[in-house]
């Protein structure tokens, strides 16, 4: 592997830079006002719907969209793809970024987070069947490894350095890369079991989630989708990241990873359709009411991308594999949203959607995430394929 | 050679941990039926929709005895509340459909296997003596799962709170503390609504059914409905009319808790999948791609 990640360099806040930070700022202001006076007044939540956008979205489908590095380390750690290598860090960095936003939604979505230090450490309390628990503890645990896999981006900058931090970054280099085999290997472990487990979650809201989305194979359908959705975001995010950086592309690399998205794609279709085949929830399909419309709509989302990039393999031009992406990151929000807040059905009188505030929380959440990243990869070397002069802006 | 190998075999180990996944999926539906019991000292309620007349006099006296402020929001001057909510733990509703016209009571059903229980992460929502279902301040984070999993729609937020707390009956446990029965019982005028033990309680509803011929439709709901309720309701209207869910006898907990098991008992599978991937990594990176590892 001839590529070394080198930092982006330039300014870090840039006109749009500043739009992002702008959002930022309104969304810690809304946050804190929101800590002042309660859920009620500042969300649209009620007691039918008590999980509104910043579960449905920023939690459960802003970590599938955070799969990126684990899909990454699967292919190139575990089926041991190196040639997808550069590729790991900046899926890495969106991973970290992504999970560590969620885990600052939910202290913001939940009521009396005081009591939050309960979670990891009120051991013998523990609920064991409770499948929030797990991911909530897996969460957290995932958040401190993602940054542990990040830091080589981090000491590497720093290792230059003739200061204390230098020094130190000397010292952990070594130790850090005899462990980093294990910590990838639980970078591993921990998506599978919550990613997974974000299906066994919502499952328990039982007969008031509509049976196209009720099953007892909710777990492996989560899996399955995040591992494409994580997939998806790599294809975007180094499309995205080449134009807007000017950084060499890697259409080839992105390309071939399309036949493996495919079948992992496939494989979600199959089972979803199979399930509603042997549980008799086919008549449900062809009601065409909201639910079926909804449904109807998902498997569209999922089998197009898979189909297109079957069909065209490894030489699908990069315009058509971002496409392909999009519709991948769809059909898997869509499949999120819908398990969490279309499909849930807490009876009559109830309506729920998001209020302004809420809403731009989410919004400065994500403008956070963006900024974060923008602001990391011009500083560390994180993303690949760089443009000729390697070293131009490197700062010592 | 040898590395393609290696590519199969891991691929065949991650196989093999997702197929273990699937597989504790659907054994864990086609096992599902593994029940719980009331416990044997199980205290309960059990209304009848017959001799209801709807004077509300248990909605005034469930605030009076939990510390709730009498709800006059609907109006500003009557403690009406039109659903139960952050200041109302049980409620009376009507029901009316041409001549057909029954009341409705409404509280925490205090489930044999409680779904809120089930979802609750460090247990601030416990089945405790005689089976009450209990709210534990000093332990709740506020995430409202048990919102999301009950499937009565029970538990209440104080959503206009700060500082929010979880409100729903807990069968007046601090009242039983000091030898007194629940308050909505102790005010019902008619009896409609009566506290003691589940299954005196359930033999009394059946008696009341069997003597009755006609009068109620012949079933005691919460015996057997999402694995047993221990507030019991006969009525001679049918049981959906009054916003009781038809569940079946499988308590809804149930599938969770066996797929939760089915995967994570005494925490092997998580342990064995980490071994294999960590044995997977050593060996390809081992097998020479050394620009591989960072």
């Amino acid at each position: 592997m001839s590529e070394i990640a080198v930092p982006v360099g330039g300014k870090a806040l840039n006109g749009p830079g500043k739009v992002l930070f702008g959002l930022t700022l309104l969304g810690i202001v809304l946050m804190i006002w929101r800590f002042a006076v309660g859920l009620g007044p500042s969300t649209g939540l009620s007691d039918g719907y008590p999980w509104g956008i910043w579960i449905a979205f920023d939690v459960v489908t802003g970590t599938a969209l955070a799969c990126g590095g684990y899909a990454m380390a699967l292919l190139v750690y575990v089926m041991n793809r190196g040639k997808y290598h550069p590729l790991v860090r900046p899926a890495i960095l969106t991973s970290a970024l992504g999970y560590s936003i969620a885990a600052l939604a939910i202290v913001v979505d939940v009521g009396r987070p005081w009591f939050i230090w309960r979670i990891p450490l009120s051991v013998d309390k523990w609920n064991h069947a409770s499948a929030l628990l797990e991911v909530a503890l897996c969460v957290m645990a995932y958040v401190v490894v993602l940054w542990i896999e990040m830091s080589p981006a981090f000491i590497e900058k720093w290792k230059t350095q003739d200061t204390s931090l230098g020094n130190a970054a000397r010292n952990v280099s070594g130790a850090l890369d005899k462990a980093l085999l294990w910590i990838i290997a639980l970078g591993i472990l921990l998506p599978t079991m919550h990613q997974s487990s974000l299906g066994t979650v919502i499952m328990l809201a039982g007969p008031r989630l509509h049976p196209l989305w009720h099953t007892a194979w909710l777990p492996l359908l989560f899996l399955l989708s995040c591992i494409a959705m994580g997939y998806a975001v790599v294809v975007m995010e180094s499309t995205l990241a080449s134009r807007g950086f000017g950084r060499a592309k890697e259409d080839k690399m992105l390309a071939s990873l399309g036949g493996v998205i495919a079948y992992v794609l496939l494989a979600y279709v199959v089972l979803r359709i199979v399930d509603i085949v042997i549980h008799g929830k086919l008549g449900l399909v062809f009601q065409f009411d909201l639910y079926s419309w909804m449904f109807l709509l998902e498997m569209v989302l999922f089998l197009a991308p898979a189909f297109y990039l079957l069909a065209g393999r490894g030489k699908t031009r990069i315009g058509g594999m971002f496409r392909a992406a999009l519709a991948i990151i769809l059909a898997g929000s869509l499949y999120r949203f819908d398990a969490y807040l279309v499909a849930f059905n807490p009876g009559k009188g109830w309506s729920y959607f998001p209020s302004i505030p809420e809403m731009f929380i989410t919004i400065g959440l994500v403008a956070a995430e963006i900024l974060l990243y923008i602001v990391l990869v011009r500083r560390f070397p994180i993303l690949g394929g760089a443009p000729k002069p390697l070293t131009a802006t490197r700062r010592k | 050679m040898a590395d393609r190998r290696s590519f199969l075999k891991s691929i065949a180990a991650a196989g093999t941990a997702m197929a273990g996944a699937a597989a504790a999926g659907v054994t864990g539906e086609a096992k599902a039926g593994e029940r719980r019991e009331a416990p044997p000292d199980a205290v309960g309620m059990l209304y009848d929709t017959t001799l209801c007349i709807g004077c509300k006099t248990c909605v005034v006296a469930c605030h009076k005895a939990n510390d709730l402020e009498p709800d006059t929001r609907t109006d500003d001057l009557h403690d009406a509340p039109l659903s139960l909510n952050d200041q109302t733990k049980n409620i009376i509703k009507l029901y009316k459909e041409g001549d057909r016209v029954s009341y409705m009571k409404q509280q925490c059903m205090h489930c044999v296997d409680p779904a809120c229980v089930g979802a609750c992460m460090i247990g601030a929502l416990q089945k405790r003596e005689y089976g009450i279902v209990t709210w534990d301040s000093n332990r709740c984070i506020g995430c409202r799962y048990c919102q999301v999993a009950c499937p009565y729609n029970i538990p209440k937020f104080q959503w206009a709170s700060a500082a929010p707390k979880i409100v729903k009956c807990e069968l007046c446990n601090h009242r039983l503390a000091e030898g007194k029965i629940p308050a909505c019982c102790e005010v019902c005028p008619r009896q409609a609504v009566i506290y003691g033990k589940r299954d005196e309680l359930l033999a009394e509803a059946k008696r009341r059914i069997a003597e009755n011929p006609g009068r109620y439709v012949d079933k005691v709901y919460g015996e057997e409905d999402g694995g047993g309720t221990q507030v019991l309701y006969i009525s001679h209207v049918p049981f959906d009319k009054l916003g009781l869910p038809e569940l079946g006898a499988e308590s809804v907990p149930a599938l969770n808790r066996e797929i939760q098991h089915g995967i994570y008992k005494g925490f092997v599978a998580p342990a064995a999948l980490y071994a294999a991937l960590g044995a997977v990594m050593l060996r390809n990176r081992r097998s020479g791609k050394g620009a591989d590892h960072e």
